[in-house]
């Protein structure tokens, strides 16, 4: 309980100008790094949802899911640890075009990593790679050597293995 | 938003019209009974007061000297009366100097409900004249916020602002409306908001924990209450009332609970916390079961946390769960509002009575009296003590005054020894601690309980953060007591300065102008008092003039408030010298 250990917050709330601001108000004045955070629509209409990694201590954990909760555009605010999700990252990787054709250990990189072409012109092209983190970080590195224009990686989307308690809540009302 | 708040659940109330978005503000306000406004006119709130002028009849606008006051003043309204404060404001400045007050109310949970004007929507992000993003500098600071572009939106935010501010928890909400949306046209209607699908203010009772409670409670040895401002809130004086007498419970009080239960009652043991009473704070880690009533376990309350309470069993009857398990692990939880808690309860509650317990209360408040109380109201000194100005203004009203207190000694001692025959009597600024909180909490205080006597005690210091507020006193006539009790110091900080950090005495010397001036400036009868002779016919005077007036009292430069638990110790280690 008082080990900082990675948890992913899973927040229903509406969709509301200035919620963002609410919801990293509370790590910011505890002092707590967010580590990704993630906004998206949800499987309810209407209904957005937040996906935010943060490490601390599941007594603070606990807490800090209660003052999210109280914020009166939340619906409902949970955590899990790693082993009670299916989590992933996404990425992109700008490269020049040129090794991509010169260079064969570039083309077995991409078999290997599962990775996509998503684009190809003269000049670069765009690799997007699906997974989790350490699997980006391995990709980021391996590449590393060859010379990446530009990389951009995703926070943490996740779904989790139980049911979420959601709908019950909403058809409450 | 559109969508969003259709999913609310409202109650119409007004048909359709065509008006200006400043109209519909104040057609809303009316709505939700607001007769009463404390604010400051500017550049983008001109429309809404424009409409003002023509709705001065209805409602009653209370021109502040400072947005800050404005706050205060809403919040002492709200305080006495149980009811919404509301306060206006322009942008920029004008909102940016409500922060103080609003964050107070957030700390306290005093429903508000804060108007400001911004720029017009085109010009918003543009750094315009008197633009701030007031949305973003309020957000951690209030229940709710948002910000209004189109007049067709002014009804249901206002509607939803009113039911969040006193629903559930109270709490400041703050809507900014851009000035062309209360220059916009639009076809108004109001319906009350009554409920919102994300949010829950009232947790549902479960009997189940109210069964636990009930057990813990009929087989406890040795039973301590400690309550705080939610029997207040939920208005659940009278019943509370009867669980302690029924269970014969002594019970004891946070500031910001003081006078739910008459301080002579003979189940009231007094005050916990920092500078508390001797007997509760000492029992509190004496006790088998801890049964904490609408409080948060407050720091100033709990002193060291490791310390605290360990040997007893903990029950606590809360509407805000994110406060259960948030500074002490509870045993028994009951969510709900304190009202139908201890209406539920009651029932299975045995009758008791724990005269032995009861009687080590009487111990230690009498070993506080011979060291603390008894030289606080009975000094012998030369010098007037702080503590026998409060005695004096407590014979004087017989206990039926609303005391406002500050923040510092004076308010430790108002706190201690004022004695409260009603209820939503002990106005101060509990949570935050803001010097200046005391006049224009006082002036709202008194615009929403005119029939009752409010006597504002004020520091010398704090005194001077909101003096200014004299002028609103004078130009509404409004007939408060203010009694300054000036020890030419920042007592409070000084007595830290005395006791943690060997006498250096930084910054915390006043030297003061003359009080007394300042207050006849402003037309308000005055007096002072040095001698001991004269106080109780000064406050006789005071208490007998009908308009205001204004009682500096010069006290003891540098007394002392015990008892005392020092930051970061047990209350097992309260000092009493």
């Amino acid at each position: 309980m008082n080990e900082n250990k990675t948890y992913t917050v899973t927040i229903y709330s509406e969709n509301n100008i200035g919620l963002l601001n609410r919801i990293s108000a509370i790590f910011q004045r505890r002092h707590i790094n967010i580590e990704s955070i993630n906004a998206s629509v949800s499987e309810i209409e209407n209904i957005s949802k937040w996906t935010i990694v943060v490490q601390l201590t599941e007594v603070r954990m606990k807490k800090i899911i209660g003052q999210i909760e109280k914020q009166v555009e939340i619906i409902k605010a949970f955590y899990h640890k790693d082993d009670e999700i299916i989590y992933q990252e996404s990425c992109l990787f700008k490269i020049k075009s040129e090794l991509l054709f010169e260079d064969r250990q570039i083309q077995n990189l991409i078999k290997e990593s599962g990775s996509n072409i998503v684009t190809v012109n003269r000049e670069f092209f765009v690799l997007e790679k699906s997974g989790k983190s350490e699997e980006i970080g391995q990709l980021y590195a391996d590449l590393k050597a060859f010379g990446i224009m530009q990389f951009t990686r995703s926070g943490r989307i996740a779904v989790t293995k139980d049911q979420m308690q959601i709908r019950k809540i909403i058809h409450k009302f | 938003m559109k969508e969003q708040l259709t999913l609310e659940k409202q109650e119409e109330v007004k048909t359709t019209e065509k008006i200006t978005g400043s109209e519909a503000i104040i057609k809303c306000l009316l709505a939700e009974n607001v007769n009463t406004l404390f604010g400051y006119p500017g550049g983008a709130i001109m429309p809404l007061y424009d409409k003002l002028h023509q709705y001065q009849n209805k409602l009653h606008h209370v021109l502040v000297r400072h947005e800050q006051a404005a706050t205060h003043a809403a919040q002492g309204y709200a305080r006495i009366s149980g009811q919404v404060g509301v306060t206006i404001a322009t942008s920029g400045p004008g909102a940016t100097n409500l922060i103080t007050g609003i964050a107070d109310a957030q700390i306290d949970s005093t429903p508000m409900v804060c108007i400001t004007g911004q720029v017009g929507s085109h010009l918003l992000g543009s750094d315009a004249f008197q633009e701030t993003d007031i949305v973003g500098i309020s957000t951690p600071v209030t229940k709710w916020n948002h910000q209004i572009t189109k007049a067709s939106e002014i009804p249901k935010v206002i509607a939803k602002a009113f039911y969040i501010a006193k629903s559930g928890r109270p709490g400041p909400v703050l809507i900014d409306i851009t000035k062309d949306a209360q220059f916009e046209e639009f076809d108004f209607s109001y319906q009350r908001c009554t409920g919102i699908r994300s949010y829950k203010p009232i947790p549902s009772l479960d009997i189940d924990q109210v069964q636990k409670a009930a057990e813990l409670i009929n087989s406890a040895k040795k039973p301590l209450i400690v309550w705080g401002q939610g029997i207040i809130l939920s208005e659940a004086e009278k019943i509370f009332k009867c669980f302690v007498e029924k269970s014969g419970i002594p019970a004891a009080w946070t500031i910001l609970g003081a006078s739910a239960l008459p301080t002579s009652h003979s189940l009231n043991v007094g005050m916990l916390g920092m500078h508390g009473n001797y007997a509760p704070n000492i029992l509190t880690n004496e006790c088998d079961l801890l049964i904490a009533i609408g409080m948060r376990f407050d720091d100033r309350v709990t002193g060291n946390l490791n310390f605290y309470a360990k040997q007893a069993k903990i029950i606590h009857f809360e509407i805000d769960p994110a406060e259960v398990n948030k500074n002490v692990e509870v045993d028994v939880a009951v969510l709900g509002d304190a009202k139908d808690s201890l209406t539920q309860i009651l029932p299975h509650i045995n009758k008791n009575k724990h005269a032995e317990w009861l009687q080590k209360f009487k111990e230690l408040e009498k070993i506080e009296y011979d060291k603390v109380i008894k030289k606080d109201i009975h000094p012998q000194k030369e010098n007037l003590s702080m503590g026998e100005v409060i005695k004096e203004i407590n014979n004087q009203t017989q206990g039926n005054a609303a005391i406002v207190s500050d923040v510092g000694q004076h308010q430790m001692i108002a706190c201690r020894y004022a004695e409260f025959k009603q209820t939503k009597s002990n106005i101060t600024s509990g949570g935050l601690g803001t010097m200046g909180f005391a006049l224009p909490a006082a002036i709202g205080s008194k615009i929403a309980a005119p029939q009752r006597d409010v006597v504002a005690v004020i520091g010398d210091g704090g005194y001077q953060m909101t003096i200014q507020e004299l002028g609103t006193v004078f130009q509404q006539r409004i007939p408060l007591k203010i009694v300054v009790l000036n020890n030419n110091f920042l007592g409070m900080v000084r007595q830290w300065q005395q006791l943690f950090f060997e006498k250096r005495y930084a910054s915390t010397e006043m030297t003061n102008p003359d009080l007394i001036a300042i207050a006849k400036g402003y037309y308000i009868k005055a007096q002072k008092v040095s001698e001991r002779s004269q106080l109780a016919d000064a406050i006789e005077d005071m208490m007998k003039t009908e308009g205001a007036y204004f009682l500096e009292v010069c006290v003891e430069k540098e007394d002392n408030v015990f008892p005392m638990v020092p930051a970061g110790a047990s209350i097992s280690d309260i000092r009493l010298e």
